[in-house]
């Protein structure tokens, strides 16, 4: 069982965000995470590889030249290695680039599935792994609750509005991971020693067979031609003190206003 | 003057250090209240650390463990401790326990004890103190009389940390009564299963609550030969190289503690208004906090250079070892007792956890020898090269 984890380190929510000049999320000093659906994707892919009893997950980012740090975190949690693309040129990029790029290292890589979390937390858009899955012509498997992969075939229960649908197609197959699949695990301390010899590729632009179209913030189909903060809300009350008067004092805050 | 020392955390201890953290924050803190107030051994911790291989930390690779150094033990003890003492006790006592195989056992006896402990399956607790020999650890009665292949241990251990959940103890007994004091003491690892061996009391604890303190009662207990650490007569000498690598981690867990309880009234006088404004800033209260921070930095700062010298193999590590306890001890109870102030009458009451902080501290300033013994061992040393 090969299986390839799309991760994206992603700036650190618990942080400050910050808007570049440009109007786009400013990454430049801000601590990066992995995107927190991913770990839920890399979780699902680390446990099909310890059920199958062999084969190897390997992570791709396309990210800045910065990001093996973030990546090693994802390798501590039993990544088998990962290879980056990086590149310059790629500053600036849309999601169209995106797919055309992670669809391309895609090609020089073997594997039975591609694990994708549903969005990242930075830019939101969610339609990356879609864009990969009909760019290299993979079934398209989405808001998985349920990962079960047989010899040839993937078995993939489907989240919907009134419970699952269950999907079926041949492998190898591009499947979007849900948080119904399971905690991500943390990471142990040997994991983490472990994660410092593990490799991590790294590949620019030359290393891909992109043809001679352009990438990158040259050709971004999208641009953020204004951004507003939203609406502020009133000041959050926080009721503290011993279990019973700060009970008393939530329902007599309600009741005041008819709520209950 | 001894020699200064200095460190720098390299990126691998930041790592570790920050994982342990993660776990200690979302993990272990939620638990801490609900262990103090059972007052039952938290195996689910337990169990915890051990898959996180963070009980592995102080053991050699070639058994299993990670084969860190003091000061990386002590900063997983630290900020085990900062969410829950009983949790961070787990570890300083596996690491303590375990220094006399690590150290001073043979091939034989490191391969068959150290596996299991640093795989976590096993647990270890050190035995010296008895009724009648706390800090004077000299006066011990417990005897090991050789029978051929042979001991049988008789008497009684007080206070014995995970004593009544270990698999293993360390015990420390007579084996010569003819010999002089501090000569006559040797060490044993005896396994908990043997017959004659049996659990007395178990104390009902001002802090620490989850973390079993008991008495051990051993009726002719018999072990091998092969289960004696070091050779006969060196028992003492054990138990205090031990002291030096064991006194730092309960300055560790005191740092842990004192900053545990510095972030919740820090975080409690921004939100608690009185006078029209919160408590934070009434510069009464920010005295307070920053004496509070100062004295667990200070605490935090001579841990770590104490662990860099003992680590370097300085020649007075037992003198770093009581010096961070010192303080470390002494920071812990003075920051939670402030901290419990900075809450007012919600810092007496078990909705918070400071107080169970400030009952938690206590201990630091007494086990692995109180705060009177360290000033003894620092001035032993102060006047020897004076």
């Amino acid at each position: 069982m090969r299986i390839v984890v799309l991760v994206k380190p992603v700036p650190d929510t618990t942080g400050q965000e910050r808007l570049g000049p440009d109007l786009r999320v400013d990454r430049v000093g801000v601590p990066a995470v992995v995107n927190a659906n991913d770990e839920y994707a890399l979780e699902a892919a680390l446990k099909l590889v310890e059920a199958a009893g062999e084969g190897e997950v390997t992570l791709l980012a396309m990210a800045p030249a910065g990001a093996p740090e973030t990546l090693r975190k994802a390798l501590a949690m039993g990544a088998h290695r990962a290879v980056l693309v990086t590149d310059p040129a790629l500053g600036g990029s849309d999601t169209l680039t995106t797919v055309r790029v992670l669809a391309a290292a895609l090609r020089r890589l073997e594997y039975d599935l591609v694990l994708a979390g549903a969005d990242t937390s930075d830019g939101g858009g969610g339609v990356v792994a879609a864009g990969i899955a009909v760019t290299l012509g993979l079934p398209y498997l989405s808001y998985a609750a349920k990962i079960e992969p047989s010899a040839d075939r993937v078995v993939v229960h489907r989240l919907s509005a009134v419970g699952y649908d269950q999907l079926e197609a041949g492998l190898p197959a591009l499947v979007v991971a849900t948080q119904a699949l399971g905690e991500p695990r943390y990471p142990s301390l040997k994991g983490i020693m472990a994660a410092r010899s593990k490799e991590i590729l790294s590949w620019s632009l030359a290393d891909l067979e992109l043809g001679d179209a352009p990438v990158g913030g040259a050709v971004t189909t999208t641009a953020v031609v204004e951004t507003h903060a939203p609406p502020a809300r009133a000041a959050t009350r926080v009721v503290r003190g011993p279990a019973g008067e700060a009970a008393a004092e939530v329902v007599a805050f309600l009741a005041e206003r008819r709520l209950i | 003057m001894a020699e200064q020392r200095s460190y720098r955390l390299s990126t691998e201890q930041i790592e570790l250090r920050d994982a342990v953290a993660t776990l200690a924050r979302e993990r272990i803190a939620p638990r801490a209240a609900e262990v103090d107030r059972t007052a039952e051994f938290p195996w689910d911790n337990t169990k915890l650390l051990a898959s996180q291989d963070i009980l592995a930390l102080p053991f050699p690779e070639e058994y299993g463990g990670l084969g860190a150094d003091l000061l990386t033990v002590c900063l997983a003890i630290e900020a085990l401790s900062s969410a829950c003492a009983t949790t961070g006790l787990i570890l300083a006592v596996h690491e303590l326990a375990s220094l006399p195989i690590v150290t001073k056992g043979t091939k034989e006896q490191r391969a068959q004890w150290l596996p299991d402990l640093a795989a976590g399956k096993s647990l270890i607790s050190f035995a010296i103190t008895e009724s009648g020999a706390g800090s004077d650890a000299g006066s011990i009665a417990m005897r090991a009389t050789r029978d051929g292949d042979d001991y049988v241990l008789d008497g009684a251990k007080r206070f014995i940390t995970h004593g009544s959940v270990a698999d293993l103890v360390v015990v420390f007994a007579v084996s010569d009564p003819a010999a002089k004091r501090h000569r006559n003491l040797s060490c044993f690892v005896v396994e908990t299963n043997r017959p004659g061996f049996s659990i007395g009391r178990l104390e009902h604890k001002m802090g620490i609550r989850g973390s079993p303190t008991a008495e051990l009662l051993f009726d002719g207990v018999r072990i091998p030969a092969t289960n004696r650490i070091g050779a006969e007569g060196e028992g003492f000498a054990i138990a205090m190289s031990t002291f030096e690598r064991s006194r730092p981690g309960i300055a560790a867990q005191a740092v842990g503690i004192a900053q545990g309880a510095l972030e919740f009234a820090a975080r409690y006088a921004k939100e608690r208004v009185q006078f029209g404004k919160p408590i934070a800033e009434q510069q009464m209260v920010q005295a307070l906090l920053a004496d509070m921070d100062a004295s667990t930095e200070a605490a935090r700062q001579l841990l770590y250079a104490a662990c860099a010298a003992i680590d370097s193999g300085d020649g007075d590590g037992a003198r770093w070892a009581a010096v961070c306890k010192l303080v470390a001890g002494d920071a812990a109870m003075r920051v939670t007792t402030d901290a419990v102030q900075v809450l007012g009458g919600y810092g007496y009451i078990e909705d918070f956890p400071v107080e169970r902080m400030m009952r938690d501290a206590k201990i630091t300033q007494l086990y692995e020898g109180t705060q009177q013994i360290q000033r003894l061992v620092v001035a032993r040393s102060l006047l020897a090269r004076s």
